[in-house]
């Protein structure tokens, strides 16, 4: 959420590929096919601005974020961070690359060393790049970041396990925020905390967002935790964009049958809207990320599919009001 | 709980659960999961048991299930009567007949609830030979059939695979066909679309919607989520800290919650098709079930807190036929606008 | 919520009730002693402290300790002293644990023979701790080939008989002149540790390599941390539970093991007396004077079982601290 949108993309992601190879056997491994996790992914990214990217599992999000903070490597394409290739860095480079772009995790649980301090972890960062902070500001630093993120300060001796779920994310979060980065990736962050919990989280990285003028790629299968946060949407599915606007756009004005299909499937919480949503209810699995379909990924789950679905792969392309993938893009609004 | 607090007729429901209440004995002290629940299911209704982690509802389902871990967890009070029978008081071999005959229960994770090491068709058929004294044969077609029932795709097939071989969604369905093999008259349903995509999720709702109607059965449906209660159930009852805070029918209970609790979950959701700039929160943590605050579990946190809540234990108010809600204030909380 | 350690460890009874009492772990601010950060080890420690296998192991330990580093608080006898006169005298009023076929006061000999029992029991264990779990955390981490390499090294060792082992081993060392007391207890740990390495080595590679997928992990290497910091900071202190615990036991193992070895008069020999020497030198005489066994015997297997309860208690205080 933002008031400010420059013009120059902070990030810009240009056709990017993700492949697993698939290794079988025991003394000389050979491969046998590739997961095509992420296939040909393309997007930019404003400043200030918080990028949503939905989709179901297998849909490539979690492997995209991986990839975007070269935890793994790319198998192809671009990446560029204020105009640098991001892909051709290496060494120092790098290191100091990711004091501008940082990553909030999903298991507060596993996120958090559990024979570190909160102190420490918070710290840590310090530690790794000390030119960003002299060793006598460190401890105020760490206890104005847990200051800022709702944590009282006193509790920097404490260790993880002393804290609650809500508790520990935001740990993480401060963990993040320490070297003032501008482009924070959320990973699913409030997808294992409980209701009540979730909306304090997303109200504090609202706040941060404005605070401290970041610009989130936020990626989650909840649409509607999604749709609160962001500006623009990106859907995926098997590996692909299909879908990408405005939150507008994507929300009440979905054009590709998978967007239509999935936000069809959301429960609203509304008893008195029961039978009035038009329920567009899709038949079949997800395929295998290993054997794609042809032509249109989602032409085995999609009603309107013809020949031309499996013959020719459609572009993210606009087809009236905003890019989408598919050959008989229509708008139709599924949510009351 | 009376007919005008249930709004039920004067027959005994299918299934009740009346002032029930379940101790763990752990290390660090007692732990006092479930304070006095009580809630009904009839034939054809769907009950919605809606709260969040702690809130003591998946602990109740196993509790009439018979399924709890005894010790650490002992039930210390209360009535579960399916039928008008206690099954508490019963002895173990009329409480295993009743579990999957009468009340079956379908898990969030079908991965840990399905055996790895035997096939799908077996489980299914296990039970059918075991129970109902069927043949072999017999209890292969009756398997065929109940996949078939849950739209598995190529159940002849399917049949004889085992779990690792089936999708989520699958999986689920094949849990779901077991816990139909006996008939039960009532099903229990602990968060099981939890784990599942949200289009997959749809289609498993979709499904146990037709299965209840078809069927006539009470189904139980333990959750967290407000979306999919609002989508699916007749009644809900809404836990908190191992009570009741609130029991109303569906429509009533999101026009108008009754407890504040109820309503601070409700205005704390990001909704589909709203676009607000805050949520409100609830401030501070669910108790800790060693040490449940006096008076109101819940007035830590409540915005409408007085002192009588620190010091008094709301009882059931009653706000209308079939409504109730623990809290000194429903009937204002009702009220207001 | 994984843990590498769970993976070495067993028991999870307490688990099981612990998780149903979920919101117990939305810890208040307010927690039982306020202000007061509890790590782990701390935890551990004070569950420990509580446990009556722990209490009884510990002290017979602790006990055997005292003994080691100052027997002269136990006994006025030289062991050494030979006096034929005495030659097999059953247990008396002079000599609590009579005497043997030298005539030396047995007690005496079992009292400074506890030093070397124990001192070859902590050589070897911290050897092989120390070896295999360096090997350890570098496969672990590394991955790839070096896995591969180190792992199937140490499963040749691995796959070396024991016994025929030792044998080859402290032969060898003492064709080569090997004599003094501590040089003699060099050898032997020496060649406890070449056999024993590789169980040490695997338990915590597969800590490692556990720990290693953390999401905590993740988070160190997209702050840019560099792998040194990575294994010490982040792995090694999440690993060491389970090697730990192994240690623990393996350490009343090798005590055993060095019985062992000194019975078939490879192991210890004098000056460096153990009660595995002390066992060997007893062997021909078990049915005329049985005193010469029973005592250094005795004193061997409440050792090695103190040992083994000490490091079960280890295990059940490490465990379900592991969240």
């Amino acid at each position: 959420m933002s008031d400010s949108l420059t013009a120059e993309p902070i990030l810009e992601v240009r056709d990017l590929v993700k492949h697993f190879p698939v290794r079988v056997g025991v003394l000389f491994k050979h491969t046998i096919g590739h997961v095509r996790a992420v296939d040909g992914v393309s997007f930019d990214l404003r400043r200030g601005e918080t990028l949503g990217v939905v989709g179901e599992s297998g849909c490539g999000k979690s492997t995209l974020a991986q990839v975007l903070m070269r935890l793994e490597p790319p198998t192809s394409g671009t990446f560029h961070f204020a105009g640098r290739d991001v892909f051709a860095m290496r060494g120092a480079e790098l290191r100091t690359l990711r004091r501008s772009i940082q990553i909030v995790l999903q298991d507060p649980y596993t996120s958090l060393n559990p024979r570190m301090t909160v102190g420490d972890i918070v710290g840590e960062p310090f530690e790794i790049h000390p030119e960003v902070a002299p060793k006598g500001s460190r401890a105020a630093k760490v206890r104005e970041l847990l200051d800022v993120v709702g944590l009282n300060p006193e509790h920097l001796n404490r260790y993880p396990h002393q804290f609650s779920g809500g508790q520990r994310q935001r740990i993480g979060i401060a963990r993040a925020l320490a070297l003032r980065p501008d482009v924070i990736i959320c990973d699913e962050p409030v997808s294992a905390l409980d209701v009540s919990i979730q909306a304090q989280v997303m109200n504090l990285l609202a706040e941060l967002q404005s605070g401290f003028g970041l610009s989130y790629v936020f990626i989650a299968h909840d649409l509607s935790v999604v749709r609160h946060l962001s500006d623009r949407v990106a859907v995926m599915y098997l590996g692909k964009i299909v879908e990408i606007g405005t939150e507008d756009q994507i929300y009440d004005h979905p054009m590709h049958p998978y967007t239509q299909a999935l936000l069809s499937a959301v429960p609203v919480a509304d008893p008195t809207v029961r039978g009035q949503r038009q329920a567009i209810r899709l038949e079949g699995d997800v395929p295998s990320p290993v054997d794609p379909p042809s032509g249109c990924r989602f032409r085995t789950r999609c009603w309107k599919a013809q020949e031309i679905c499996a013959d020719s792969e459609p572009e993210l392309a606009t087809r009236g009001g905003h890019p989408s993938a598919c050959h008989f893009a229509e708008e139709r609004s599924v949510v009351p | 709980m009376t007919t005008e607090e249930t709004g039920h007729l004067p027959e005994p429901p299918l299934l009740e659960v009346d002032g029930l209440f379940v101790e763990f004995r752990t290390r660090d002290g007692v732990a006092r999961v479930l304070n006095g629940v009580s809630y009904a299911v009839d034939a054809g209704e769907t009950l919605a048991v809606l709260g969040e982690s702690g809130s003591g509802k998946s602990v109740t389902a196993q509790a009439i299930m018979g399924i709890l871990d005894v010790p650490p967890a002992v039930v210390t009070g209360g009535e579960i009567r399916y039928r008008g029978e206690n099954l508490l008081a019963v002895d173990e071999n009329r409480r295993t007949e009743v579990r999957a005959q009468g009340i079956a229960m379908v898990f969030q994770d079908a991965l840990s609830a399905l055996n790895p090491v035997f096939t799908v068709g077996f489980q299914i058929e296990e039970q059918l030979r075991v129970r109902l004294g069927m043949t072999r044969r017999e209890a292969r077609i009756r398997a065929v059939e109940l996949l078939d029932l849950v739209r598995i795709p190529n159940a002849k097939r399917r049949v004889r695979q085992y779990p690792h071989e089936f999708s989520g969604g699958m999986r689920q369905r094949a849990m779901i066909a077991m816990s139909l093999a006996l008939d039960p008259e009532v099903l229990i349903a602990d968060e099981p679309t939890t784990a599942l995509d949200v289009t997959v999720q749809a289609q498993i709702m979709d499904l146990l919607a037709e299965i209840q109607a078809e069927r006539r059965m009470g189904l139980i449906l333990i959750t967290h989520d407000l979306g999919v209660v609002a989508e699916v159930a007749d009644r809900i009852a809404v836990m908190y800290a191992g009570r009741i805070v609130e029991h109303a029918d569906a429509v009533s209970l999101y026009r108008r919650p009754g407890h504040p609790y109820t309503a601070a979950l409700m205005e704390s959701l990001p909704r589909l098709d709203l676009k607000g700039a805050e949520l409100n929160t609830i401030k501070g943590l669910p108790p800790s079930l060693l040490n449940i605050p006096a008076g109101c579990p819940f007035h830590p946190r409540c915005l409408m807190a007085q002192d009588l809540c620190r010091t008094d234990v709301p009882t059931g108010h009653r706000l209308g036929l079939g409504r109730m809600s623990a809290c000194h204030f429903a009937e204002e909380l009702v009220r207001s606008v | 919520m994984t843990d590498p350690t769970a993976a070495a460890a067993g028991s999870t009874a307490t688990r099981d009730s612990e998780s149903y009492v979920i919101a117990a772990e939305h810890v208040e601010d307010v927690v039982a002693k306020p202000g007061k950060p509890r790590s782990l080890a701390s935890d551990a420690w004070h569950d420990l402290r509580r446990r009556p296998l722990f209490a009884v192991a510990g002290s017979v330990i602790l006990l055997l300790v005292i003994v080691a580093l100052f027997p002269g608080l136990f006994t006025d006898a030289d062991p050494d002293l030979k006096n034929l006169a005495h030659t097999r005298e059953p247990p008396s009023g002079d000599a609590w644990f009579g005497y043997d076929l030298q005539g030396r006061d047995v007690y005496a000999r079992v009292v400074y023979g506890t030093r070397w029992s124990l001192l070859v029991g902590l050589g070897a264990a911290v050897v092989t701790v120390l070896l295999g779990s360096v090997l350890g955390i570098f496969a672990g981490f590394a991955g790839g080939w070096v896995d591969g390499l180190l792992s199937r090294i140490g499963e040749i060792f691995f796959g070396l008989p024991f016994v025929l082992g030792a044998i080859v081993i402290l032969t060898l060392f003492r064709n080569a002149g090997v004599s003094g007391a501590l040089p003699i207890v060099g050898a032997v740990v020496a060649s406890l540790a070449v056999l024993s390495w590789p169980v040490a080595m695997r338990i915590m590679r597969s800590a490692a390599i556990a720990a290693k997928q953390q999401d905590y992990v993740k988070a160190a290497r997209a702050l840019g941390a560099r792998p040194a910091r990575i294994v010490f900071r982040h792995l090694l202190p999440n690993c060491l539970a389970p090697v730990l615990v192994y240690a623990t036991i393996a350490l009343g193992a090798f005590i055993g093991a060095e019985a062992t070895l000194s019975f078939l008069g490879i192991g210890l020999r004098d000056p460096a007396v153990s009660w595995g020497v002390m066992i060997a030198d007893s062997r021909n005489f078990v049915r005329v004077a049985p005193h010469m066994l029973l005592f250094p015997a005795g004193f061997l297997t409440v050792t090695v079982l103190a040992f083994v309860m000490l490091g079960d208690a280890v295990r059940e205080a490490l465990d379900p601290k592991m969240r």
